[in-house]
């Protein structure tokens, strides 16, 4: 049974671990009443272009979220997700500048074509498994960037020359520039989803999802529907991404095929486990690290930033074998133990 | 962006004739600065692919630094040194947009040069405008650069697609007034653009002398059905607007059916190593083109001043470049053109005055540009290279023939 080795590969530490309860809840509520505060207070602090790269971030650490839905929560492997992000922003692009539709009904669009499109995909990932299921994955992050460049499509999408997208201007009642308020939509959205994964997590849903990923018999033995659980995780993860996809579209004013080459599909893995595997905090690492790590390593050597890049990752993996969010576990660990000592 | 880059390499080698400029310095007036400016530096921006699908374009990048480096240790300009930031963007439009957007509002720039990539300019255009910070010289082929009414804070550099495409139909309505012409494009901006400025160029006379017009997707395997196609139209003239790949089996394929029409290949193909040997040299024999820098690896241009003081650039500033790749050529001859604009600027070196200054370049002739094509802009022509020299392939390489033509658009 292959997937007996799968199970090694995606269990994280903890997540389906009873926690111990109260007292760490509590806490893990301050510190998100607290990491929401200091996010409300960013975009004052820095100037545009770094309310614009935090924006990024969180875009990028919401398409790994719709990842690690589908990897870190159900085991099955995507390298594909740069498909479903660039489909997002498609759409988006398309609605916007095509059809004139504003700017906000086009994110429950996109995730509504990416959920149905990602279902469709988890059909015949259903027979596909582990390595497998990865390179058909691989496949539709190949093919969406010469789709987009194909004829017949080519009066929507703009073919090479792509899509200019207007950026959202901020309701002229609130005294922000149109950066800021792209941030505080980002951030508005990435709560809500963030708060919908961490609820589907916890359900019987979720538990369901886990137990798939954890030993898909013993999952299909206690009665589970692993067919329907599998391409509904599909769709879902799909539809995060996709969401993410459509704002980061409106971030970067313009979508290309060039911007969703396979190396944005590879980025997003890597950002997920960096960020740690079926740990949802853990996607906004992922975000800061796919976005600040390729300028910190150019800013170390332009010629060898690949293999700084490299380096850095290596260093990250070797300190943080479980990401970083199994890094914050053992070190709150650590602490509390050192506390009751 | 194979094919842009290889367009870049092609449009690109002029050199900058240090003390021959026509237009005199103005005369030193009071100093006015923009960001990025102080009596000792000029803060210059750009983007490069240095990593990613396009990082063969990096030389360009490279290349520049290089030649900010020379003009650095020979005292800079008036005075100033100019601090080259270049950031990498992977041919990413959202990296593009990141990595300008901290050259100006965190680097504080006084401009952007020669930022490289259709998709990657593209995704800057609107920001760069609104911003009011020049994008200067921008490395690709793609007509759409030289619109000072709606982009005013935009230019390019190389000649573009439809200029090209038009000397071609001046050439075919001198030359070949009668003739059929059968036209094979890619089916693209790239393409299309071709073949609108093609049109353009034939004016009224298009409609009857192009007896055929076949697209072909990128995707293709082979072009072999279009020629074929093309052949039993009746057609004694092939304009190919192709790729290097699709380029060398349409020559190979034309002779292979002995089809034997007038045939005018677009410059973005012209290599002799990547697409002329694969399709055979017998088989490219005769064949017309476009050019307007100096090939580095054409022998012509051996014992060329011009050429010398490139080599000499390379061997002492960049010497791990390659120097038979165009590209460094293009690199080197667009940093010269904007020496001249931060001459003609003097101590006022604010952005609208570099704006000011680029459009109103004069008959600048560099090393590396093909004799008798020099650099021309107005405030209303924001195409500085505009002029191309035809030639004609002799079977092992490219010989240049008949005057300097101009076919840009206005």
């Amino acid at each position: 049974m292959t997937s007996e080795q799968d199970t090694t590969l995606f269990a994280p530490s903890g997540e389906t671990r009873a926690a111990p309860q109260a007292a760490r809840l509590s806490a893990g509520h301050w510190v998100l009443v607290g990491v929401v505060a200091i996010a409300l207070v960013l975009p004052f602090v820095f100037q545009g272009f770094v309310v614009f790269q935090l924006t990024e971030v969180m875009i990028y650490g919401l398409a790994i979220l719709g990842l690690n839905l589908l990897t870190g929560f159900n085991g099955q492997f995507s390298v594909g997700h740069g498909a479903f992000y660039g489909l997002g922003a498609y759409v988006t692009a398309i609605m916007m500048q095509r059809w004139g539709v504003p700017y906000y009904w086009t994110l429950p669009a996109a995730g509504a074509v990416c959920f149905v499109v990602g279902v469709l995909f988890g059909l015949p990932a259903l027979r596909l498994q582990g390595l497998y299921l990865a390179l058909v994955t691989f496949a539709a992050a190949v093919a969406l960037p010469q789709l987009l460049k194909f004829g017949p499509l080519e009066n929507w999408t703009g073919g090479v020359q792509g899509i200019v997208v207007d950026q959202p201007e901020a309701p002229a009642f609130l005294p922000i520039s149109a950066d800021q308020w792209l941030y505080y939509f980002t951030l508005v959205v990435l709560l809500v989803m963030f708060a919908g994964a961490a609820n589907l997590v916890k359900s019987r849903s979720g538990r369901a999802i886990m137990a798939i990923r954890d030993h898909p018999i013993a999952a299909a033995a206690m009665g589970i529907n692993a067919p329907l659980y599998k391409t509904l995780t599909f769709g879902v993860s799909a539809l995060y991404t996709g969401v993410a996809g459509a704002l980061g579209a409106l971030a970067a004013q313009f979508v290309a095929p060039d911007s969703f080459s396979l190396f944005l599909s590879i980025y997003f893995l890597v950002g997920l486990i960096l960020g740690g595997m079926g740990s949802l905090p853990g996607c906004l690492f992922g975000g800061l690290f796919v976005l600040y790590v390729p300028n910190i390593a150019q800013a170390v050597s332009r010629g060898l930033a690949g293999a700084v890049y490299g380096v850095i990752m290596l260093l990250v993996i070797f300190v943080m074998p479980s990401g970083a969010a199994g890094f914050t576990r053992l070190a709150w660990a650590y602490l509390s133990r050192r506390r009751s000592q | 962006m194979q094919r842009l880059s290889r367009r870049t390499i092609l449009a690109a080698a002029p050199a900058l004739a240090f003390g021959g400029p026509l237009v005199t310095a103005p005369a030193r007036a009071a100093k006015q600065y923009g960001p990025g400016v102080t009596d000792t530096e000029i803060k210059i921006g750009n983007t490069a692919p240095y990593s990613g699908p396009a990082s063969s374009y990096s030389t360009v990048g490279k290349c520049k630094t290089a030649f900010f480096n020379m003009l650095n240790a020979e005292g800079g300009i008036n005075g100033r040194k100019i601090n080259f930031i270049s950031y990498d963007d992977g041919y990413s439009p959202p990296k593009t947009v990141e990595m300008v957007r901290k050259l100006v509002e965190s680097d504080q720039v006084l401009f952007l040069f020669n930022t490289l990539g259709t998709p990657t300019n593209t995704a800057i255009h609107k920001y760069c405008n609104a911003k009011k910070v020049p994008q200067l010289f921008v490395a690709t082929g793609a007509t759409k650069w030289g619109d000072p009414e709606h982009f005013p804070w935009t230019m390019g550099y190389q000649p573009n697609y439809q200029s090209e495409s038009r000397i071609y139909a001046r050439y075919i309505l001198e030359k070949h007034p009668n003739a059929k012409i059968g036209v094979l494009y890619q089916n693209d901006d790239y393409g299309k653009d071709y073949v609108r400025g093609f049109k353009d160029g034939l004016a009224d006379k298009a409609k009857s002398m192009i007896v055929s017009e076949l697209p072909y997707e990128v995707t293709d395997p082979t072009v072999d059905s279009q020629i074929v196609s093309l052949q039993s139209s009746g057609a004694d003239l092939f304009f190919n607007v192709t790729i290097p790949k699709f380029a060398a089996q349409a020559i190979r394929k034309t002779a292979e059916i002995g089809w034997k029409p007038v045939h005018i290949l677009n410059n973005v193909a012209t290599s002799v190593g990547v697409t002329l040997k694969p399709a055979g040299l017998e088989n490219a024999k005769g064949i017309l083109s476009t050019f307007w820098f100096k090939d580095p690896t054409d022998p012509t241009w051996k014992d060329d001043a011009g050429y010398k003081q490139w080599l000499a650039f390379m061997d002492q500033w960049y010497p791990e470049g390659d120097k038979t790749d165009a590209a460094n050529a293009y690199a080197y001859t667009v940093c010269q053109t904007l020496v001249q604009v931060l001459k003609q600027c003097g101590d006022e070196l604010t952005r609208a005055n570099i704006m000011k200054q680029a459009s109103n370049i004069h008959d600048l002739a560099l090393p590396m540009l093909l004799p008798g094509i020099t650099v021309n802009t107005t405030p209303t022509d924001w195409y500085p290279v505009k002029q191309m020299q035809m030639a004609r392939f002799d079977g092992t390489r490219w010989v240049l023939f008949g005057p300097v033509l101009t076919g840009a658009i206005g």
